[in-house]
């Protein structure tokens, strides 16, 4: 049994919006998850829900080997730094962070040397002695972060705890954040926008949509085998390339018919004998192509260029391509002007194959999912 | 503060103290009667100038009034006495069932929780004398009529439905998420409705009561109907002034100011913490 267990948990508000639906996630101690989805998909429902502020329609949640999801907050012994900082505005940021302790009797000087820890951890120590009221959001936001993580509790829940930061304070409390949960051995959940945050501090990405759990897994398993049509597309920047596909066996060579008379021809031999038959049997796949995986390469299929851009480290390049809009990402200049024709080139292992009615992934590089 | 030419503010300050002026002027006035005998309060033409005396002032403390007629006994110390009473227990009293409700219907929707306030409100609405004929006879059945505790027990019909709206509306001002981050530490529902609801309502629920306070005191019709001379309040009291022999103006504004000074110390008191309160960033998310 792992040491947070979610089983079949479901919310839903007023009898009429199900925002959680069926979700099960297990988690290990010392394990830091990050939950990524776009705006109103649940995140912050089933974190509430976990700390207990809301109850469960249906389902059990249990930490540590004990059911937790009738329990009174107070009892499930889990922090939480909430979306909207909800710092108790009479007292100074200094004890806000310290009212954390309240309920642990220890010492003054104990508490009071965990909370320059914390606050030297969020970089606020200059302003500890400030009333919320009279700091910036970000700064409220990163005592909010402070007073949770001063805690050992059993589990962290961190709402999109560095969403008010600029780049590069965040990469900065990033690395401090994720070294000090892991000294202390720490199992936290983090919700947040940024996949770049996601990929540098979790364990293990939950991705969800419309209130489902889309994918459970490590940052690099996400990306190269995502398991729906919806993780491909959300997880990367840029987003991945799609388009609907027929796809057409003649033996010796495997078609993709796109759009507008388009076709990416393979050899079949690229494709193992089981997806092939899948294939054949007939249903509308979409296919999907890393914008990285893109390549500009003499012989391919014929794209013409909407727009280059050169960011700095990288161009991206959008094309017009088999009625839609291919991008491809490379890290030099191109000198390419709108207009102009490229040819396009797409190697079979960069291909993720799913199923356009479920929107399931089939194969991902020429692999049965 | 924006920058304001000279000019602008001698307009600014004249019009503040003709403002002041036109609302203290009927107090001042009745400051001044209460110091004045019968005799200049009425002459003709009226002067702010006079010798000060504070026989009308003795004369209500004695509860003696003597007129040039004749000499008779008045209970205003006694009916100031009932006032304090009568509205410091209502307000007590519906603080103590007030808050909590209030703090309910602000944080627990549950069915039927919009009517049942909205019933609470409700009676506000009704026409006193309506409900005060048949409760006049219940009263006297049970044995509360011309008791404190019945009188402050209708008296919820005013500061109750005012305790409960005002306050509820500061609670759900008040972020649910400053008490969970409270609550999660460990703590129980009850000590996070102490420790962090309360005080950050604290001005609201000062200014409630105060206002709870000013409807009680200046409430005349249930003590009319309910009470007897020795329960009555300032209000019901005042018309013993009203009398055959004639009607003594000055011991008249003495009563008045006798009876809108606790009123005043009160609101004065309250100012002072509401603004406190209010300095402290109060109920700020
Ligand atoms: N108290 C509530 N009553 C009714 N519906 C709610 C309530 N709280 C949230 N919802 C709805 O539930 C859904 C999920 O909300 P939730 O706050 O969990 O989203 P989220 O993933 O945290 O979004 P964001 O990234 O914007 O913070 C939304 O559609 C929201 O409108
Ligand atoms: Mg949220």
């Amino acid at each position: 049994m792992s040491y947070l267990e979610i089983a079949s948990v479901n919310k839903i508000y007023g009898g009429k919006v199900h925002a959680v639906k069926a979700l099960d996630l297990a988690i290990g101690q010392g394990e830091i998850v990050a939950l990524l989805g776009s705006s109103g998909c649940g995140k912050t429902s089933t974190l509430r829900m976990i700390a207990g502020f809301e109850e469960v329609s249906s389902g059990r949640i249990s930490l540590g080997g004990q059911e937790v999801h009738r329990l009174p907050p107070g009892r499930r012994g889990v922090a939480m730094a909430f979306e909207g900082y909800s710092l108790y505005p009479p007292l100074t940021l200094r004890e806000n962070i310290a009212f954390a302790l309240k309920g642990e009797k220890l010492a003054a000087s104990e508490v009071a040397a965990r909370v320059e820890e914390v606050a030297h951890l969020v970089e606020i120590t200059a302003i500890l002695d400030r009333y919320p009221s009279s700091v910036s959001g970000g700064q409220q936001q990163r005592a909010s972060l402070a007073r949770a993580l001063i805690r050992r509790a059993a589990l962290h829940l961190l709402d999109e705890p560095m969403g008010q930061l600029e780049p590069q304070l965040r990469a900065l409390l990033r690395g401090r954040i994720k070294h000090f949960i892991r000294e202390r051995g720490l199992t936290a959940i983090l919700v947040t926008h940024d996949q770049t945050e996601a990929n540098a501090l979790a364990d293990r990405i939950a991705v969800m949509e419309n209130g489902e759990l889309q994918q459970f897994d490590t940052p690099a398993a996400l990306k190269e085998r995502p398991a729906n049509l919806f993780t491909g597309t959300f997880i990367g920047e840029p987003p991945m390339n799609v388009f609907d596909a027929e796809p057409q066996d003649s033996g010796g060579r495997l078609a993709f018919r796109l759009g507008e008379g388009a076709s990416l021809d393979y050899d079949a031999g690229a494709f193992p004998g089981a997806l092939r038959e899948r294939l054949a049997a007939g249903r509308g796949i979409t296919l999907g192509v890393r914008p990285h995986a893109v390549r500009i390469a003499e012989g391919g299929l014929t794209a013409q260029v909407a727009a280059n851009q050169w960011l700095g480290d990288q161009t991206h390049i959008s094309a017009g391509f088999a009625g839609g809009t291919i991008v491809s990402v490379r890290h030099d200049r191109a000198d390419l002007r709108q207009g102009d024709r490229i040819p396009i080139a797409i190697a079979p292992a960069d291909l993720h194959i799913f199923d356009r009615a479920t929107g399931r992934a089939i194969s991902h590089g020429g692999q049965l999912a | 503060m924006t920058h304001q030419s000279p000019l602008e503010r001698l307009l600014r300050g004249l019009a503040l103290v003709l403002v002041v002026c036109f609302f203290i002027f009927p107090i001042l006035w009745i400051v001044l009667m209460s110091f004045q005998t019968n005799e200049t309060i009425l002459r003709s033409p009226p002067s702010v100038v006079f010798r000060p005396t504070v026989s009308n002032y003795a004369a209500i403390i004695s509860g003696h009034l003597d007129s040039n007629v004749a000499s008779m006994g008045i209970e205003f110390m006694r009916n100031l006495m009932n006032s304090v009473i009568l509205s410091a227990g209502s307000v007590a009293l519906s603080l103590v069932l007030g808050v909590p409700a209030a703090y309910a219907f602000a944080r627990h929707k549950f069915r039927g929780s919009e009517d049942i306030a909205f019933t609470l409100l409700s009676f506000r609405f009704a026409p006193p004398l309506l409900v005060l004929l048949p409760l006049t006879l219940y009263f006297q059945q049970i044995g509360l009529a011309d008791t404190y505790l019945g009188l402050i027990w209708v008296y919820q019909l005013i500061c109750l439905p005012l305790i409960l709206w005002i306050v509820r509306g500061y609670f759900e001002d008040i972020s649910p998420d400053i008490e969970h981050a409270y609550r999660i530490a460990g703590h129980s529902w009850f000590s996070t409705f102490c420790r962090i609801s309360l005080p950050l309502a604290g001005p609201g629920i000062a200014a409630a009561a105060l206002l709870a306070f000013i409807f009680a005191w200046n409430n005349f019709v249930f003590a009319l109907v309910l009470a007897s001379a020795d329960k009555q309040p300032v209000t019901v009291g005042a018309l013993a002034f009203v009398t055959a022999s004639g009607i003594q103006y000055g011991q008249i504004a003495a009563a008045v100011v006798l009876s809108i000074l606790p009123v005043l110390a009160l609101a004065l008191y309250a100012q002072r913490y509401l603004v406190e309160g209010l300095s402290l960033g109060a109920v700020k998310g």
